[in-house]
């Protein structure tokens, strides 16, 4: 199946309630699927389409108020004019869903593969002191993983949770399992859950829940800013997520995600032809970024090569993460841009000129 | 007769409103906002509503609405209240979800969303708060603005030519197959409110009935941005704004149904 099919089919199996969005390349085949199944039939799930993605993204805050699984997918263009309701709904603390199949930008620039919305998914991407919980998958099995996991993730931390791939997964056609039929909530799940917080209506045993972001008081939102940070330490503690290639003997290391990711793991073998010892660390998490586990490398490795499709985005983590392990390891940046997908002869070639020539 | 012998609850002619809490209101005095929190919470109330309902509080001065009506709220962002009562009435077809929106908020920066919802027919209240300038900000111009009304963004009065036409909105949504009840109202007298009252039960009726959208326009006052006592705010309301914003039902039909009037 087509990866962007298999996003629609996971998400109607693992119970989701509501899907919002808006079309747009390489990903409309979400919200197709998804209409072509008619899952409104078979599971209750609601799907509509948006006049925009500022709209969808708002439909969405406004549906995950209810404590029920809620999702839209979009590519770049359409995520930046989603940014604003994301920092809504992450200073809200509301569980959500956003899956970006990325494309090459800036602007409207191009709708091949691209992995440069990095920044914008993994630093925050709207105003204000935000995370999401970004994960990377590689492969379409992963994208029909991803779309549960999310979800649990996004309900444990009362927090958004993306999806960031791109065009090449989104388009590509693999084999892969779906996952089993989980139902929906029902209504005394979702109360046992989220009762304390869901706008489903006030009955005169409790208090009003009210869902927002504004808090004028100074000292009251710093001490708001200060739980999501905790909560992002949290995160940062305990959901790193990642797969390491070959790495015990390696003498250098690629660190790619998604794409970039599949890429290097033929790089990894055309590089050990020629004798070379190389390894692949991928980032699952992208925030929450495996800096540990480069920490933990840094003695052992000669070099990190940090592969991506973007101008240099990743590679800034990976340095950081060099530079918190107290070691001088050396690290390089390997991308393409604009929608063009490296070789993976191109990568090795990269790495012989950056570390060994 | 001892005062003790009338204060008895077969006595009570009335009662502060059960669903407005106890907090302190931040509207400014002389407000229609605080006229049509009031009826919102009776009709709530009466009808028996509180635990369906979910409010969508605006951008603009009705942000704190929620601080007000003792029910489950939601705080939009500035002009997506409709998008979000989207969400959550289709998630939740069988609650009642309205929106509380200001003339900014659902004219200027929410003119697509509010569009697109009533299009849809979205079984929503919408309670749209029109007294022609941005209240929060400190009084700039709203797409409601009248011609030559000073603001501080229009500070020697709104130019057409420079700022376009003061925007008749209700009227475009009138026009929309999605919408089942349009009108538009006033709350600056108590034969007003009690009129207001009565559109906006009508208004909720239809909603929970699933015939669309509902949209209850409430042409206001806002003294402090007109600069007026709000006695004087009352008669230039009459005198300026009603002329070009014109009182009454626009629309009064089953959704998909074509309006003559």
């Amino acid at each position: 199946m087509k990866g962007n099919e298999v996003l629609a089919e996971a998400a109607i199996r693992c119970g989701c309630d509501g899907y919002f969005g808006y079309p747009i390349t390489p990903q409309s085949e979400v919200m197709e699927t998804l209409m072509i199944r008619e899952p409104w039939n078979e599971t209750g799930m609601v799907v509509l389409q948006a006049e925009s993605e500022v709209a969808s993204i708002n439909m969405v805050y406004g549906a995950a108020g209810t404590g029920k699984k809620i999702m839209t997918s979009s590519s770049s263009p359409g995520i930046s004019l989603m940014a604003e309701g994301i920092s809504y709904i992450a200073g809200a603390e509301l569980p959500c869903l956003i899956i970006n199949v990325q494309r090459g930008g800036p602007g409207l620039g191009t709708i091949q593969p691209s992995q440069a919305d990095y920044f914008q998914s993994v630093k925050g991407g709207g105003h204000g002191d935000y995370k999401l919980i970004v994960l990377a998958p590689a492969s379409v099995q992963e994208m029909n993983d991803f779309v549960d996991l999310a979800f649990e993730l996004a309900f444990k931390y009362r927090n958004p949770a993306m999806i960031l791939t791109d065009g090449a997964i989104g388009q590509m056609m693999e084999k892969v399992e779906l996952s089993d039929y989980k139902p929906r909530w029902t209504q005394e799940e979702i109360l046992e859950k989220s009762g304390n917080w869901a706008t489903i209506g006030k009955p005169d045993t409790r208090e009003q829940n009210v869902i927002t972001s504004l808090e004028l008081q100074s000292d009251k939102m710093e001490e708001n800013n200060r739980r999501f940070q905790e909560k992002y330490r949290r995160m940062e503690a305990d959901e790193v997520r990642y797969e390491t290639v070959l790495c015990d003997d390696a003498d250098y290391v690629f660190v790619a995600f998604g794409s970039s990711a599949r890429v290097c793991m033929k790089a990894v073998e055309i590089a050990r032809e020629k004798g070379l010892k190389v390894g692949l660390l991928r980032p699952i998490t992208l925030y929450p970024f495996p800096q540990k586990v480069i920490m933990e490398m840094t003695p052992n490795v000669k070099g990190f090569l940090s592969v991506e499709m973007t101008a240099g985005q990743m590679v800034e983590d990976v340095k950081l993460s060099v530079y918190e392990s107290g070691h001088h390891t050396h690290v390089e940046y390997f991308g393409r841009m604009g929608g063009i997908v490296p070789t993976p002869d191109e990568v090795v070639e990269a790495l012989e000129e950056k570390f060994i020539r | 007769m001892e005062l003790q012998e009338i204060i008895k609850p077969e006595n009570l002619v009335y009662d502060k409103t059960r669903l407005l809490t106890d907090k302190l209101m931040h509207y400014c005095p002389g407000c229609s906002h605080g006229v049509v929190h009031k009826i919102l919470a009776e009709l709530i109330d009466e009808m028996g509503l509180q635990d369906k309902t979910i409010g969508v509080s605006p951008v603009g001065c009705a942000v704190f609405a929620y601080n007000y009506i003792d029910i489950d709220w939601q705080e939009a962002a500035h002009g997506r209240a409709p998008a979000v009562a989207t969400g959550i009435s289709r998630i939740n077809p069988e609650k009642f979800v309205f929106t509380y929106q200001g003339d900014g908020d659902l004219a200027s920066i929410g003119a697509a969303e509010i569009m697109h919802a009533c299009n849809r027919g979205e079984n929503i209240l919408v309670v749209f708060i029109n007294n022609g300038i941005y209240g929060m900000t400190g009084g700039q111009m709203a797409p409601t603005t009248l011609e030559g009304m000073v603001t501080a963004t229009t500070p020697y009065g709104r130019n057409v030519e420079r700022n376009g036409y003061p925007m008749r909105i209700t009227e475009l949504i009138a026009q929309l197959p999605g919408t089942s009840y349009v009108t538009r109202q006033t709350v600056h007298t108590a034969p007003a409110a009690r009129k207001c009252k009565r559109a906006l039960k009508k208004a909720i009726k239809n909603v929970l009935e699933k015939k669309g959208t509902s949209f209850v326009e409430v042409v206001s006052t806002c003294n402090s941005g007109w600069k007026l006592s709000p006695v004087k705010s009352n008669k230039w309301m009459e005198e300026n704004m009603i002329p070009y914003y014109p009182l009454g039902d626009m629309k009064d039909s089953v959704k998909g149904e074509h309006s003559d009037n």
